[in-house]
């Protein structure tokens, strides 16, 4: 690496272009909306920077509040299923036969970049009233005659809940889950695992004392990634749960599309970055410490 | 020997535990099932998408000539196209800068640089939003202005394709930037030292050199810049104005009146261009180097 002192047009060449994009359309946006949530609306079309709180205090009105904490406990749910999830996929991918892997690896990537909104949409038609699961159930209901026994199968109304809304973030971003897991498994050193058993550790000892400590820096990784985007999501809230299951982006959108405050709306989205800056700075300072502890 | 499979397998053998791999195939089938039925039942022959009746191919052509959702497409197309080009440039660069050079605030500079990639897609959606109407208005003065060739400009490419176009590179081309610095890390730095001893000019240096190593990196960057401007609903849902959709947005009007073969169709389509595209570029990322001696 060179001092950009050494070459000073080649530094400026390359550097310019994306300090220029980024600048114009990504922080010069964000430092409006930044003192747009300081303002208040003065007219239908006018908005005055007044260096106001109003905004934020009113995110802490009541029905805001619940809002935000459902919004918290459903992404730290939904989360903790895809941990739950890819952690054993990871892993089962980490120790399958070399050749496999990358094929492996791919077949689990590959729904992730196909479009979110497409995905959502077969996610309604699986669970909607007339739907395939709903379909399902009404064959095995027949199938094991209970619709002489009981009656007729009353279809459930899958859609429009809580539920739906963690199915949905869960079967969104569990394969985003898998890839910083699937990096820190493989760097594992796997005598530290022989070890422990031949001390006598049971398997299921060695993997919460020796695996997962040793693998922490992917699980934070993995549940920060995956926890802010859930955090700000409206899509899936939007189409899978409906009136119900309002989450804080959905409240954001409102302010934008139809409510038409934007200054709340901008102190909300400012407070989905506040929370994003603090998971970053926790990632960092994690990372930080996990290094420590390997160099003594 | 009275369990042989079992005797085979050593105690860090997981990869063989029937357990994780039955579990491994119940989550492959359960990501792939909702997709797969998505795709097949744009081939049924029913309204109604519950039951099958038969193969078809006639809501291809209902999606076809359904002229709102072609142009959606094809704005979605166009978009894309024009944010692989800017956000591949604009990504190399970046990442030559990142990777070449060691200057005060580098750290901060690259934190900046990953913070479209970190941040939720909302918040960036309405900063862009809140941007572009406070520009918005200033521009349109131009845009049906006295100045010639700048209308002459926006009648080739609309301004609203722009303001989208334009949103769209600021959110892909750090991606592009990660990709190609990560092919940048396995570069012999000792190799442009060799062509510059040998009398070539930094610009040829670069020309004969250093791009030929990175152009698996640009390749598969490109193909991730148009994949993430394809399937971006929610900054265009922002950006967009009530006369321009893009394909996702048009979907998402489609999708709020309910489940219907012609938006299984449609698509299908999109899936099939994106799965091209990701394959091709996981394949360009997971070559083997060669040109490392």
């Amino acid at each position: 690496m060179e001092n950009w002192k050494e070459n000073r047009i080649v530094f400026w060449v390359t550097a310019l272009p994306g300090v220029f994009w980024l600048t114009v359309f990504f922080l010069i946006p964000l430092a409006l909306i930044w003192g747009m949530s300081f303002g208040e609306k003065t007219s239908i079309v006018d908005i005055e920077v007044t260096g106001t709180l109003a905004n934020y205090v009113r995110s802490f009105e009541s029905v805001y509040v619940q809002i935000i904490w459902k919004s918290i406990w459903i992404s730290a749910l939904s989360c903790a299923l895809c941990l739950a999830i890819a952690y054993p996929i990871a892993f089962g991918i980490c120790f399958s036969p070399p050749k496999w892997r990358p094929l492996l690896l791919l077949l689990i990537i590959l729904p992730f970049w196909i479009n979110l909104l497409i995905r959502t949409y077969a996610l309604i038609a699986v669970f909607r009233t007339r739907g395939t699961l709903n379909f399902l159930l009404e064959w095995l209901w027949n199938l094991a005659f209970m619709d002489k026994l009981i009656g007729p199968y009353q279809p459930l109304e899958l859609l429009y809940n809580n539920g739906a809304v963690i199915v949905g973030m869960v079967y969104v971003f569990m394969p985003f889950m898998v890839l910083p897991l699937y990096a820190t498994i493989e760097r594992l050193d796997r005598s530290y695992l022989e070890a422990s058993l031949d001390l006598g550790a049971s398997q299921w000892t060695t993997f919460w004392k020796v695996t997962v400590p040793l693998t922490m820096p992917g699980i934070v990784s993995g549940v920060i990634l995956v926890f802010i985007p859930m955090l700000g999501m409206f899509l899936v809230p939007d189409l899978l749960g409906g009136t119900n299951a309002i989450m804080i982006g959905n409240v954001i959108t409102d302010q934008f599309k139809a409510a038409n405050d934007w200054p709340f709306g901008a102190a909300l989205s400012f407070l989905l970055m506040y929370v994003t800056f603090l998971a970053l700075a926790l990632r960092a300072f994690i990372g930080a410490r996990s290094r420590g502890r390997v160099g003594v | 020997m009275a369990k042989p499979r079992n005797a085979l397998r050593g105690p860090l053998d997981y990869g063989k535990s029937p357990l994780l791999i039955g579990f491994g195939i119940v989550v492959f089938v359960l990501l792939y099932a909702p997709i797969i039925q998505l795709i097949a039942f744009s081939f049924n022959d029913s309204k109604r998408n519950i039951v099958w009746q038969g193969f078809t191919t006639k809501y291809y052509r209902v999606a076809w000539e359904n002229a709102a959702l072609v142009e959606a497409f094809t704005n979605s197309i166009a978009i894309a196209i024009m944010c692989t080009i800017f956000a591949t440039i604009i990504g190399t660069a970046t990442a030559l800068w990142l990777w070449r050079f060691r200057f005060p605030f580098k750290a901060a500079a690259e934190g900046v640089m990953a913070l479209p990639i970190v941040i939720p897609e909302i918040c960036m959606g309405i900063a862009v939003l809140v941007m572009y109407s406070r520009v918005g208005g200033w521009m349109r003065t131009f845009e049906s202005g006295p100045i010639h060739w700048w209308n002459e400009l926006f009648s080739i490419w609309p301004l609203n394709l722009a303001a989208i176009t334009a949103a769209h590179i600021a959110f892909s081309f750090p991606f592009v930037a990660v990709v190609v610095r990560a092919r940048l890390a396995g570069f012999n730095r000792e190799l442009e030292e060799a062509s510059k001893d040998l009398g070539a000019s930094e610009w040829q240096t670069f020309v004969n050199v250093v791009l030929p190593y990175m152009k698996p990196g640009i390749i598969a960057g490109a193909l991730l810049a148009f994949t993430l401007s394809l399937d971006d609903f929610v900054i265009t849902f922002f950006t967009a104005g009530p006369e321009t959709n893009t394909f996702p947005v048009k979907v998402y009007s489609l999708v709020r009146r309910g489940v219907s073969p012609d938006i299984n169709a449609a698509s299908t389509v999109l899936i099939v261009i994106t799965l091209v595209a990701t394959v091709i570029a996981m394949r360009l990322q997971q070559q083997p180097d060669k040109s490392k001696g």
